[in-house]
């Protein structure tokens, strides 16, 4: 086939270029300008070239933000996963209940960070709170504000409420694509429990909870209003996440360069991780498909 | 291996039924003989997989009960009833080897490992998976898995039968006659009582010593294939099996005649005067067309040349019926007759068959 040369035709991808450039490039490269210039105010700017990244990579506070963050992400994916998985094994199967299940669990991932944040901030306070005031009054010493364990605690156990939700969505979307024939087969070969679950359920699953793991991992990875919302960061910086400390650090004390270096080590962080997960699963479909 | 006796069994899947219409399976008594290989035939629909899940304990039954070599196993737990089950699509453990998913039956039951280890290796010699054994079983094509799953089901050596829910549908056409041979010569050779479910006549008649059709709810008729043949003991039989269907006619039954429209059809046998819808089967295989201007006034519509024979669809009284000639056999231009060969009519009234006087039930 002859095609017809028509440089012109160039244009017709002008508005996906414009588009993203708004949208991502221009953007990225705001950030790429302030991490290699710095400046004493006015506006003024000069060339720092890699001093920002070099800063960066020595801050002890950056090492402990990624630390807790790292730490963070491992708990919640520990706790979630499992957590959801049980829960999805547990939900009826059909009929009335199975419905008012699904949407009894959609109700947390529905609801917006700060509300959630909101929500559990209120709901642990020693004086209003209804959990709060009831493990004060137990006699449980409790205070998310004050204690660096607590506010751990509250933390988690507020992500877990808030997102262990769509792991078992997932998990449960999983299981109902397994036909009822392999339950009936497995009854006929006297697998127990165990097998069942260890040889059917979960390999059946296995590709929901790579994505579930995956969402889980990415989001708590950059989780910021929630926990801001409850402890902003406290008490002290026991509770500062990486995003918290980038936005402490780039609004709070207008630290532009470092907050832009930062930022752009953040991303590598989440994009080479991102390749880590999409490199195991290509590996694991590559395995189903010998 | 086992006898398995239903007892007065039926089931419905509603809570309530109230008519019979609202059984999927309507009241049945049968024994299925110890060692026999039994094909379960019926259309998509008629309660042949309700009663195959009802043996196996899948399912429990709304009334009636099921003996094992007379004991009462209608409650019992499918695990108990040590059967085995192959299903329509495969069933395979993805993430284990095709050598542990042959051995997970025995494995479960705590047989010794060199056992195991003998007996697997028997079983992938005869479904000729012995190359593959050490792979892991996803990623093997369908009919390897279906395979896999037919080794898992005769694994066990004592099982009281062996159920088969349309094993084949899913395999190649050329691999069917290959594993139906052998599940019938692993049938000669260690005795389990069979009972293969499938809607392909042709899979039916082959692997099975008895036949059971099945038709809305109902068995119909247990037999040989030669009897399924020759006696349908319900028009629905007759339709079902055989390529093409037997033909049925309305007619007026009386002594040894019968009246189809205005003609005269001798019938070879004594039906005194049957009541209810009276009919006439005949098999295409026993009619002839002729030129003579005695029979049936019939008209011919087309010819199908199957290779073997041909098919000759006729429009005979407003009814389109089918006639096989022999292959080499030429069609007169003027054969606008139908004859029927008086001993292969069978009489029906209201759809089951009438014995004619003096024959044996």
């Amino acid at each position: 086939m002859n095609k017809t040369v028509n440089q012109k035709a160039w244009f017709l991808i002008l508005p996906v270029l414009v588009l993203v450039a708004f949208s991502a490039v221009i953007p990225l490269m705001t950030v790429v300008n302030y991490s290699v210039q710095d400046t004493f105010g006015n506006n003024k700017f000069f060339w720092a070239g890699l001093e920002w990244f070099d800063e960066m990579l020595h801050s002890q506070r950056m090492w402990d933000a990624l630390g807790r963050q790292l730490i963070f992400s491992a708990i919640i994916l520990a706790i979630e996963v499992p957590l959801g998985i049980f829960v999805a094994l547990n939900m009826p199967k059909k009929g009335f209940w199975a419905s008012f299940c699904l949407v009894l669990m959609s109700l947390p991932l529905l609801i917006p960070w700060n509300v959630v944040g909101t929500i559990w901030q209120i709901f642990g306070r020693v004086d209003i709170g209804l959990l709060g005031y009831f493990l004060a009054k137990i006699g449980v010493d409790y205070n998310y504000t004050q204690n660096i364990l607590d506010a751990w605690i509250t933390v988690i156990v507020m992500d877990v409420w808030h997102w262990t939700s769509l792991v078992a969505l997932l998990a449960y979307a999983g299981l109902q694509s397994i036909p009822d024939a392999y339950y009936q087969a497995a009854k006929i070969d006297q697998a127990s429990r165990w097998a069942v679950f260890r040889y059917i359920e979960l390999p059946k699953m296995a590709g929901v909870l790579m994505i579930a793991i995956l969402l889980r991992f990415m989001d708590s990875f950059m989780i910021y209003t929630e926990p801001f919302v409850v402890t902003g960061g406290g008490p002290g910086n026991a509770t500062t996440f990486l995003s918290i400390d980038l936005v402490k650090m780039a609004i709070g004390q207008f630290d532009l360069g470092p907050a832009a270096a930062f930022s752009l080590m953040y991303n590598l962080i989440v994009l080479s991780i991102c390749w880590v997960f999409y490199t195991v699963m290509t590996q694991m479909d590559k395995r189903d498909g010998v | 291996m086992a006898k398995i006796t239903l007892d007065n069994l039926a089931h419905s899947y509603l809570k309530n039924p109230k008519s019979e219409d609202d059984y999927a399976l309507k009241e049945l008594n049968h024994d299925w003989v110890d060692g026999e290989a039994y094909a379960l035939l019926g259309s998509s629909g008629c309660g042949k997989s309700t009663l195959l899940n009802i043996i196996s304990g899948l399912l429990q039954p709304s009334q009636g009960r099921i003996l094992f070599d007379g004991k009462d196993v209608t409650h019992a737990p499918t695990a108990e009833r040590n059967i085995a089950q192959v299903f329509q699509f495969p069933v395979v453990y993805d993430t284990m080897t095709v050598r542990e998913n042959l051995a997970f039956p025995l494995r479960n039951r705590g047989a010794d490992a060199s056992y195991i280890e003998a007996r697997v290796n028997q079983i992938a010699a005869m479904i000729g998976m012995e190359a593959e054994l050490g792979r892991k079983a996803r990623g093997l094509t369908a009919d390897a898995k279906q395979k896999i799953s037919l080794g898992r089901g005769m694994v066990r050596e004592d099982v009281n039968a062996l159920l088969f829910d349309e094993p084949l549908t899913v395999i190649d056409p050329h691999m069917k006659w290959e594993l139906r041979t052998q599940l019938k010569s692993l049938h000669h050779e260690f005795g389990h009582t069979m009972i293969y479910v499938t809607h392909d006549q042709t899979e039916a008649l082959t692997f099975a010593d008895k036949v059971v059709v099945m038709f809305d709810g109902r068995v119909v008729q247990i037999g040989t294939p030669q009897e399924l043949f020759e006696r349908p003991a319900h028009t629905f039989v007759g339709y079902f099996i055989g390529s093409p269907g037997m033909n049925v006619m309305d007619a007026k039954v009386s002594g040894r005649t019968a009246t189809v429209g205005d003609v005269t059809v001798d019938l070879g046998a004594d039906y005194a005067m049957p009541k209810g819808h009276v009919q006439l089967g005949v098999r295409p295989e026993f009619m002839q067309l002729t030129s003579d201007r005695s029979g049936l006034p019939a008209r011919v519509r087309r010819v199908e040349d199957v290779g073997r024979h041909k098919i000759v669809r006729l429009e005979v009284m407003g009814k389109e019926m089918a006639v096989i000639m022999a292959e080499g056999s030429e069609i007169a231009t003027d054969a606008n007759y139908v004859q029927l060969k008086a001993d292969a009519i069978n009489v029906y009234a209201n759809d089951w068959r009438v014995a004619p006087m003096g024959e044996s039930a």
